[in-house]
């Protein structure tokens, strides 16, 4: 016999209502690849789980009139990779997300919950926050909005205030001649965590780099957004100097564990690296959009 | 706490259960509708020996709340065959011997279906990235990716 109650909410009213009520004792479930797992472990014992896939909100992929996207918090990898726009406009984004997981971790996994499991190496989050992509959060409050950097807090920590669920994704229009790109170190080619994790999202015009956003993942508590890497490519022609620069700065970004996956001098090594090659391929990318 | 009252379909069956909400689905399948077939190698999503669909959907069963089936199409490793007739890839498999203990092959069988629903004519690279997330200690995987190959050009063959 278990004391655990399941409720499956049709509107987000009621499920932050439930969710505030729980004082805590409640987990939200979207795909329920962490959850699930956590709760076999005995990591968690929720009085209440709050099943949220039956919100329209929380499911939804909807292309703005503006050019760009709303994804739903609790929308799963898989269906993402179905929509007939949404991988041709986030091709790096897209990648990001489908590399979470099995394909059966795809059929459910999602993107919000990827990033409120709060894990420094959770593969959507890098490629987010190179996409400046901002988290839609409602909760007893009302609605607020957070960039998606914002949001990690530490290993399993969020900013999100109690009672607070994430509704979605907002991502923004797409400047012509823009292009992303994900990639991730692992030592096998599937089902495994990032031992660093690396997002370029950037704009070229005449083959100038206008505008960037680079993401770091699995090399510190959080998610990194790496400014000064940004910084290094913006007005350069992504020449050799420049992108030995912006590899300098994510390097510099790194303070990372040491762990059977990869000793701090290999993680800050590897994260360089990746910066280097996202930002080819985001590049490529923007070249042929 | 009350279980609770689940109505879904199952292989194509209208079905009913009780479930207490912290079960996952692979408990009440192998438990109280008897549908063994569905395996438990790891309880985490690693392995992909509890793989079924949900409203056609490949998931592993061991992280889905038996709850969540309400109103849901859920299909098993016990709907693929058509009553003695077996589905041509269980019989690909039999024929190219691609299982040994037989441990991870009803997860095999429910997944490579998803992929061949999905895609007819998958490469060879295809088949191995969709079954990543399908372990199997006994038989190098080599015999099981030709098995998924071969049914599917037969398949393909015997539309046309
Ligand atoms: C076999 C396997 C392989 C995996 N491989 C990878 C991988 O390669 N890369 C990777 O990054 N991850 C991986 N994961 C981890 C996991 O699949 C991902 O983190 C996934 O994105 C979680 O999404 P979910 O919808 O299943 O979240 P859930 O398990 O439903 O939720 C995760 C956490 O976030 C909370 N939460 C979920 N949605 C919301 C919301 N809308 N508002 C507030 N809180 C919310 C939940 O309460 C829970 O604490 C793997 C997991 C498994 C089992
Ligand atoms: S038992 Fe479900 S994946 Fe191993
Ligand atoms: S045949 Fe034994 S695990 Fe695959």
């Amino acid at each position: 016999m278990s004391d655990m109650r399941y409720v499956v909410p049709r509107t987000l009213d009621e499920a932050v209502g439930a969710f505030a009520e729980a004082k805590g004792a409640a987990r939200i479930l979207a795909g329920g690849t962490d959850l699930l797992v956590q709760m076999r472990a005995g990591a968690v014992r929720p009085g209440l789980v709050i099943d949220i896939k039956k919100i329209a909100e929380l499911t939804g992929i909807e292309e703005t009139a503006d050019g760009g996207f709303r994804i739903g918090g609790a929308v799963a990898g898989a269906r993402l990779a179905e929509h007939p726009r949404f991988g041709k406009v986030w091709p790096g984004l897209l990648e990001a997300i489908n590399l979470i997981g099995s394909t059966q971790v795809q059929g459910r996994a999602s993107a919000g919950g990827n990033l409120c499991n709060g894990s420094p190496a959770a593969d959507s989050v890098p490629a987010m926050v190179a996409a400046g992509a901002v988290a839609t959060l409602q909760g007893p409050k009302g609605r607020r909005e957070m960039p998606v950097e914002d949001v990690p807090a530490g290993p399993g920590r969020t900013n999100l205030q109690p009672g607070e669920i994430l509704v979605g994704f907002i991502l923004p229009p797409r400047p012509l001649g823009s292009g992303d790109a994900y990639l991730r170190m692992i030592p096998r080619t599937e089902m495994d965590i990032a031992v660093v994790g690396c997002g370029v999202n950037l704009t070229l015009k005449d083959g100038v780099c206008t505008a960037a956003r680079v993401g770091l993942g699995a090399v510190a508590p959080t998610v990194l957004r790496v400014d000064a890497a940004a910084k290094a490519l913006i007005g350069s022609r992504l020449d050799a100097a420049a992108l030995d620069a912006a590899a300098a700065a994510c390097r510099a970004a790194c303070h990372p564990i040491d762990d059977k996956r990869g000793t701090i001098a290999y993680r800050t090594e590897v994260a360089g690296v990746l910066l280097k090659r996202a930002a080819g391929i985001a590049a490529d990318r923007a070249k042929g959009a | 706490m009350a279980k609770l009252h689940i109505s879904a379909t199952v292989n194509g069956e209208p079905t009913e259960f009780l479930c207490e909400p912290d079960e996952t689905m692979l408990d009440v399948l192998r438990g109280p509708l008897g549908l063994t077939g569905s395996k438990e190698g790891c309880g985490s999503g690693d392995c992909g020996a509890c793989s079924i669909t949900l409203d056609g959907r490949l998931v592993c069963s061991c992280l889905m709340l038996a709850a969540e089936a309400e109103g849901a199409d859920i299909r098993t490793i016990e709907g693929m065959a058509e009553g003695d007739t077996l589905h041509p890839l269980q019989r690909k498999f039999l024929e190219m011997a691609a299982l040994q203990c037989g441990i991870c092959t009803p997860g095999m069988l429910v997944a490579a279906k998803a992929l061949l629903d999905r895609n007819p004519d998958p490469s060879e690279s295809e088949v191995r990235y969709w079954l990543a997330g399908n372990l199997c200690r006994c038989t190098g995987y080599d015999k099981i990716v030709r098995a998924v190959l071969e049914t599917a050009a037969e398949m393909r063959e015997a539309v046309r």
